[in-house]
């Protein structure tokens, strides 16, 4: 399963007048998990948030350019924003549960999607959820209590039982772990690496050693511009760039 | 000398806020050494509950049930209007309406809590009252919807501020995290928003009720001022605040009269301190 999933042709963003992302070509592989990594401001997170349009909630942005995701450009005007956002999933820096119950999170998606199901087929997906994310043990009595109560871990872990429950094919993860402790952060790193059976994962980071961690393919972005894109393995052992390697050698950043 | 300057300042401001509890104190000692000796003729019960308000026959009948029920009628009717248009309106304000409209609302909601209570009583008296009664085929417009009416006016700007300062509390994150998982706009802010404004949009509610309940002047002058039970909405009726406002220049010093409105005081002092300790609560458990 070599096949791409999210190719990018020429994309250019702005922000107004400001030119974030600069002509960015790249195949992202399904079933893969890609690090793109840079310094702060470099557009890793613009770029992530272009795969599911995010961006759009900010006014005066503009892109060009082709984004494709099995062959439908997501740039385009047409686009249905719901059904791409229900296919390619988000995990956001500050884990963000919904200020209600941790089985209404969960059910979140399914109910907003309109996909009315009896009571015993959302137990069903609450469980399944919670199990894929090794959250089941621990909140299997607690579903009714508010998801806000849990320990920033378990935040993070609910945030992506929340998208694994709308049946997503592409996870994307902004910093998921710069809120937690090293324990914690090992042990979102495990997870990613038993979702990747199933989820194209995109991760954005700004821990280089994360991305060497857990990345099949990594991306180096400086200032806008997509520097270097190849398997994790080579661009840390043979960057061909002069930049990539400063950075990677930890020169600046 | 620097010390010594510091030490008078800090003690001037501890007056200043000592200041305000002591004279909110005095109020109330007052209201109630005035009001508790209307119990001296009048059973608390009977004063509540007893369907007459006669207050200058011989001997007087002092029951404010019907006032207690034009109160709460007024309110309710006040409520019912204004709470749906505006939580709307700050749904709207706070989400949906571009910048530009979104400044023009809140300077005109702001111009409409600025308009004074006798002048919206005024205005309500020669448009709304002779409409209702046009309407309704009514003997006259003066009637307890009138009043609901003018009163859903001055609580709106309450709920709407609060309710929108609530709405624009809500995390970013909560928004982002909803539409990542493609909710839509409504369904963002229906399943998301409200749920995390609740608390703040009770408060805004409780206040405005407040507002409505504590209001004399508008009522006054447009419901009629009868101090009957209401059975319906489209009769005249009488309000706690209106009574105390007609009656109490009228009434002799220390008749049981006086000491009756003052009692009526007490009532409306219980009722809106229930109101704002019932908001203040609802808003700090939503921090």
């Amino acid at each position: 399963m070599d096949n791409p999933i999210i190719i990018t042709k020429n994309l250019n963003f702005w922000y107004g007048a400001f030119h974030a992302l600069k002509n960015i070509n790249l195949n992202m592989k399904a079933n893969k998990i890609t690090a793109i990594i840079g310094p702060s401001g470099c557009g890793k997170s613009t770029l992530l948030r272009v795969f599911n349009r995010m961006n759009d909630l900010i006014e005066g942005v503009r892109a060009e350019g082709e984004v494709l995701i099995d062959e439908m450009n997501i740039l385009n005007n047409k686009a249905d924003l719901v059904v791409l956002r229900k296919r390619v999933g988000m995990v956001f820096q500050r884990p963000n549960p919904f200020p209600l119950s941790v089985y209404e999170n969960i059910v979140f998606g399914k109910r907003i999607h309109a996909a009315v199901e009896a009571r015993d087929q959302l137990d069903e997906i609450v469980e399944k959820s919670l199990k894929s994310v090794s959250l089941w043990e621990e909140l299997k009595d607690r579903l009714n209590k508010s998801a806000l109560r849990l320990s920033l871990e378990q935040k993070q872990r609910l945030c992506i039982a929340r998208l694994i429950a709308v049946k997503p094919d592409v996870l994307l993860m902004d910093e998921p772990c710069s809120t937690l402790d090293p324990q914690a952060t090992s042990r979102i790193e495990e997870l990613m690496h038993e979702l990747k059976n199933n989820y194209t994962i995109i991760i954005v980071t700004h821990n280089m050693q994360q991305a060497a961690r857990v990345s099949d393919d990594t991306g180096f972005m400086l200032l806008g511009e997509l520097i270097e894109f190849k398997k994790t393995q080579e661009i840390f052992t043979a960057p061909f760039d002069k930049r990539t390697e400063d950075y990677i050698t930890g020169r600046y950043g | 000398m620097r010390k010594l300057k510091e030490f008078i300042i800090e003690k001037l401001i501890l007056i200043c806020g000592l200041a305000s509890i002591f004279f909110v104190v005095l109020i109330f000692l007052f209201l109630l050494k005035e009001g508790l000796a209307v119990f001296k003729t009048v059973s608390p019960f009977k004063f509540l509950f007893s369907r007459s308000w006669y207050p200058i026959s011989e001997p007087p009948q002092l029951g404010i049930l019907p006032l207690i029920l034009g109160s709460l009628l007024i309110t309710a009717g006040a409520a019912i209007i204004s709470i749906p248009i505006g939580i709307g309106c700050a749904i709207y304000i706070a989400e949906i309406a571009p910048l530009k409209v979104k400044e023009v609302l809140k300077a005109g909601i702001e111009l409409l809590a600025a308009i004074p209570s006798v002048v919206l009583g005024f205005i309500g008296m020669v448009t709304l009252v002779p409409l209702v009664r046009t309407m309704f085929h009514l003997p006259t417009g003066l009637t307890a919807l009138s009043g609901s009416i003018m009163l859903a006016f001055m609580a709106m700007p309450t709920i709407v501020s609060i309710a929108e300062d609530a709405l624009y509390s809500v995390p970013k994150t909560y928004k982002e995290g909803a539409f990542a998982l493609g909710a839509t706009h409504w369904q963002m802010i229906w399943r998301v928003m409200l749920p995390a404004a609740s608390g703040g949009m009770l408060a805004a509610i409780m206040l405005g009720i407040g507002r409505v309940i504590g209001e004399t002047m508008a009522v006054m002058m447009i419901t009629g001022n009868a101090a009957v039970i209401p059975n319906s909405i489209l009769i005249p009726v009488r309000t706690l605040t209106a009574t105390i406002a007609a009656e109490m220049g009228e009434a002799v010093t220390g008749s049981e009269h006086y000491f009756a409105l003052f009692a009526i005081g007490i009532v409306l002092f219980i009722i809106s301190f229930a109101i704002n300790v019932t908001a203040d609560i609802l808003l700090h458990k939503r921090q």
